[in-house]
């Protein structure tokens, strides 16, 4: 089984989700005119990422009723989707979030549950943290969402694998960082490194959208990417400009590697569980 | 041990500085910008990377000179306006600021030259309504951490491409980017009196200060780390002196909080909002 993957690094204007609701019309548009069978945007693509106090003004619900999200629920009749969007729980609680549009309906929606608040970055004073990491089915199978920060710690992408996961769906908005002599930004060579391991080991299709364009003097680095369950990067789109990447996944793969790789069926789940266990009650 | 060359990748810094003055202007429907153009390098590199990002003929470069100027300065302005193409104005202030400096006959060297380039700031800002051009930041790294500039004078702008660069980056992305030699070469002076140079003002080299300032901000070490690898301790504290004492440069001046939202504090919001 193959499917047709399409990856949308855009830029978004902040706060003006008309305007980039318009957008994703537009990229929708694109990837079904290339018989694209899933279509991925960045963290927040909705709103823009450094929203600070506009985070209640551009908050919505993934329902049918909500002006955005129906619009992207009737796109998804024949092309599935994955949108980055501010989410307001029934009780106004904010979450960074990530919803799977398939067939007119909300598959999964996925609440940021690592929010850094460290250095550049304040999320954890605008946003709620989310407390559930969740694997899914799709027409394509089992699939895994997580967003930025979530896939810089390790046991995310790790429980995702466990629950059955078998393609991981990453989306950020990555500002760049680190410039010194080499080809790439510090962050750029950082997120491509894990994206790449988690990929490997964990014999799974692993897809990372990011955005781009600039935000004050912010600069989000684009570079979208594609690996296969042997690790190998199947495709990556270009740096610092708009594009949409496309890129095929053959699912057959996911066989093929774990016949020769069994990581996954050699993994010691209880074992971890015992350790984890004394770990954590050793006060 | 820490690499101390500073050595940037000048393809992707021009690519990223570009796309940032391109973004700036234009999201907020303009096309144009302005440039104090002294003769120096960091002027120089800031003209060279908005005539790249918005077109040479959208980019207007002011050369100020004041009566005391070196000649050096305005020719050396000269020649990076003739290698770009960009737009180019002579507005001298000399009598301008003369009448403030006829006023106390005991004004100092200093209090001088921050009339100087406060008077640049408003020729530059009264060109930026007559161009319609947002005014393009000049100051690097190195000067706004070691707060060598004047407050609201030559710190002042609509916003600065440099400003995360040190003046060795400056010196190597200059290169790059084919900047006159005679440029990159002459020492580094803000040419407020005859025969000022920074490093001489300073006490101490550029490449030194750089090195130290690249441990101790970008790389967190502390003075005692600095120090182990073979930082003087007196140039240590004085180069942390000045970096705290000039913090008021790097910021809005505090607004006195006694409402339930003030600015600066509970209601943020980035400049780009909305665009």
């Amino acid at each position: 089984m193959k499917l047709n993957l399409a990856l949308a690094q855009i830029n978004t204007k902040l706060g003006d989700v008309d305007a980039n609701l318009a957008k994703h019309l537009d990229y929708i548009k694109q990837a079904k005119s290339q018989k694209s069978d899933l279509l991925v945007f960045p963290e927040l693509s909705l709103t823009g990422y450094v929203l600070q106090d506009l985070v209640a003004s551009v908050a919505h619900k993934p329902t049918e009723d909500d002006p955005v999200f129906k619009h992207l629920l009737k796109e998804s009749h024949n092309l599935d989707l994955v949108v980055g969007f501010v989410d307001e729980d029934s009780r106004h609680r904010f979450y960074i979030a990530s919803a799977y549009l398939s067939g007119g309906k909300v598959l999964h929606v996925h609440h940021k549950i690592y929010l850094p608040t460290y250095g550049l970055f304040d999320e954890g004073r605008f946003f709620a943290w989310g407390d559930s990491i969740r694997a899914f089915d799709t027409r394509f199978g089992r699939v895994g969402m997580l967003i930025c920060e979530d896939f810089w710690h390790a046991s995310p992408p790790y429980l995702l694998w466990l629950d059955g996961a078998d393609i991981m769906i990453f989306s950020s908005a990555s500002p760049g960082r680190g410039l010194n002599d080499k080809e790439k930004l510090e962050s750029a060579r950082w997120v491509e490194r894990v994206t790449k391991a988690y990929a490997s080991m964990f014999t799974s299709f692993v897809a990372h959208a990011n955005r781009v364009g600039y935000e004050d003097g912010l600069h989000f680095w684009g570079g979208a990417t594609l690996f296969d369950p042997n690790g190998e990067e199947i495709a990556i789109g270009p740096y610092n400009e708009e594009a949409l990447t496309f890129a095929q996944m053959d699912l057959n793969q996911l066989r093929r590697t774990r016949a020769r790789l069994p990581l996954l069926r050699d993994e010691r789940t209880s074992l971890v569980q015992k350790e984890l266990d004394r770990i954590l009650s050793r006060g | 041990m820490v690499d101390l060359t500073l050595s940037i990748n000048t393809d992707l810094a021009r690519e990223i500085l570009t796309g940032f003055i391109k973004s700036e202007v234009t999201r907020i429907g303009m096309s144009h910008a302005v440039v104090g153009l002294s003769g120096g390098l960091d002027s120089a590199l800031s003209c060279v990377l908005a005539a790249e990002a918005l077109g040479a003929e959208n980019v207007l470069a002011v050369r100020m000179p004041y009566k005391a100027s070196s000649k050096d300065s305005l020719d050396h302005a000269q020649l990076l306006i003739d290698q770009l193409g960009v737009q180019s104005k002579t507005v001298e202030i000399t009598d301008m600021v003369q009448p403030l400096f006829k006023l106390d006959p005991d004004i100092s060297k200093m209090r001088m030259g921050n009339i100087m380039a406060r008077e640049r700031m408003i020729v530059l800002f009264d060109q930026s309504e007559v161009f319609k051009g947002l005014v393009i930041g000049t100051s690097n790294k190195t000067e706004i951490l070691l707060g060598y500039s004047t407050h609201y004078g030559d710190a002042a702008s609509a916003m600065n491409p440099i400003g995360d660069l040190y003046k060795t980056q400056v010196r190597q992305l200059s290169y790059a980017l084919n900047i006159p030699a005679p440029i990159i070469d002459k020492p580094p002076s803000a040419d407020l009196w005859e025969g000022q140079t920074d490093e001489s003002e300073l006490g101490f080299t550029y490449e030194e200060v750089d090195k130290l300032l690249y441990l101790l901000v970008d790389q967190r070490y502390s003075p005692l780390e600095a120090m182990e690898v073979g930082f003087d301790e007196k140039f240590i504290n004085a180069v942390m002196t000045r970096i705290r004492r000039n913090q008021f440069k790097r910021m809005q001046p505090p607004i006195a909080k006694i409402s339930n939202r003030t600015i600066g504090y509970d209601f943020l919001y980035l400049r780009d909002w909305g665009t």
